[in-house]
């Protein structure tokens, strides 16, 4: 029930094909480990899986269905968290998290940003403005917010950068009981991190050359070709 | 609508507290108008009679310096992939932005312009529609430049181009407002200026964030 797929997807960064024919299954309570050396697509296999990209070729579903056949619905399942943690400087750690909380549901956006920062281990530091949090706290919060706004599926990219050991634990608890609620998720990351049943996806098995293009009209190769002719006839 | 009044209300807070855009904004505004005595000469006549023009001009380039950094902010640290992933759709994500830098940094001008006309000696007829004129360009002004600001989100030296791609789109707004007060000043009927000015903003109001949102979901591809 309720799978979330993908298949035959690749994906056009630029003029450059960076991964294709890449096909994924996430069941409820799966999670995906993404790996691969850098530059091997896994954030934008993430930003992708969001649907922040659109695939080049190949198609996400969910439950047998076309996500783009619903995008909104699919926005409402997932729960991104990149690079950038998206937190400002001028707002305390609480009111960072209770904006995405009350945007999720307003209702309980109190409880659960209480909560959930609680569970990151930033319990006290609520009052603390963003811009006074070191580089791991804004991780924490990070992770917070995806406890704070819950969402079907988390779509994390190195989830573990900048955490100390405590929150390496943390983050794998986080995962684990969203995992048991029948929750997915697809990481990417360099670290080890404990995932008891994860399904792993080496990014390198799909790698194209880095000069792989599309089979499309390229102005640029056709521009480039000709001059090279000019000079071979110059030389005959 | 309480999501929206939600992202409104975290715009308000985060640009009172950090503070400059809006102060910015005003200073500049009043400063630029302050230079025109000095350059044109102190003759009333003059003055009174570019008044409307200087105060109109000056707002445009106020307006388009706080709106170069609309989304970069949001862009940069991540905001914007989380906002456009959230249950609000991009386009209202876009009207409520909007809606907060108006309220920051329009307002202000609306309410100093007046005192910069008397100083430029605009006649008396002419407050009215001043400020009738401000109130409904203003976010006009606001909404054209959310285009531009989408647009060039992730560009160098964006600011430049913002200013080279809105403000030719500006022009309806500028010649309406300032046909306003001119007709004001001249007891001739005020409303159709204004109507047009109006007709500008209803354009506008659906254009602008649907031409952001499109923009936006380029750049964060």
């Amino acid at each position: 029930m309720s799978d979330f797929t993908g298949t035959g997807l690749a994906c056009l960064r630029g003029a450059r094909l960076v991964f294709e024919e890449l096909s994924f299954t996430l069941p409820p309570g799966g999670a995906l480990v993404l790996t691969g050396p850098n530059g091997a697509g896994k954030s934008s296999l993430l930003r992708l899986m969001a649907g922040l990209i659109p695939p080049f070729a190949g198609a996400l579903a969910w439950d047998g269905t076309p996500v783009d056949a619903d995008p909104e619905a699919h926005r409402a399942r997932v729960a991104y968290a990149g690079h950038a943690e998206a937190v400002k400087p001028v707002l305390s750690a609480l009111d960072n998290l209770l904006f995405w909380a009350a945007q999720a549901d307003p209702g309980q956006a109190r409880a659960r940003s209480d909560s959930a920062l609680e569970a990151v281990g930033l319990g006290g530091l609520g009052d603390m403005p963003g811009r006074y949090l070191s580089a791991g706290q804004k991780r924490r919060l990070a992770l917070a917010r995806l406890l704070a706004a819950p969402a079907p599926v988390w779509l994390l990219d190195e989830p573990s950068v900048g955490l100390d050991t405590d929150g390496r634990r943390r983050l794998e608890a986080i995962i684990a009981r969203h995992r048991e609620g029948g929750g997915r998720v697809a990481l990417a990351t360099h670290a080890p991190i404990a995932l008891p049943g994860a399904e792993a996806l080496d990014l390198a098995d799909f790698a194209l050359p880095p000069d792989a293009a599309p089979d499309l009209f390229d102005p640029y190769t056709e521009w480039d070709a000709e001059p090279a002719d000019d000079a071979a006839e110059a030389t005959r | 609508m309480r999501r929206f009044l939600g992202l409104v209300g975290r715009d308000l807070r985060l640009s009172l507290r950090a503070g400059t855009d809006a102060v910015v904004a005003l200073m500049f505004f009043v400063i630029t108008v302050l230079m025109f005595p000095f350059g044109v000469g102190p003759e009333p006549q003059i003055l009174a009679r570019i008044a409307a023009g200087v105060i109109w001009v000056a707002a445009l380039l106020a307006a388009l310096l706080s709106l170069e950094r609309l989304f970069a902010n949001d862009h940069e640290d991540g905001t914007l992939d989380l906002l456009a992933l959230g249950p609000l759709p991009l386009e209202a994500v876009v009207t409520a932005k909007v809606a907060a830098h108006w309220l920051v940094t329009g307002v202000p001008l609306i309410l100093a312009a007046p005192v910069l006309a008397v100083m430029l000696g605009l006649p008396e007829a002419g407050y009215g529609a001043l400020i009738a004129s401000l109130a409904i360009g203003t976010p006009a002004l606001s909404l054209i430049g959310a285009v531009g600001a989408a647009l060039t989100l992730g560009a160098r030296r964006g600011g430049v181009l913002v200013a080279l791609l809105i403000l030719p789109l500006f022009v309806p707004v500028l010649i309406f407002a300032v046909g306003a007060i001119e007709a004001a000043v001249l007891d001739l009927p005020v409303g159709p200026h204004l109507a047009r000015l109006g007709a500008v903003l209803a354009l506008a109001l659906p254009i602008g964030p649907i031409a952001a949102a499109a923009a936006i979901r380029q750049a964060l591809e």
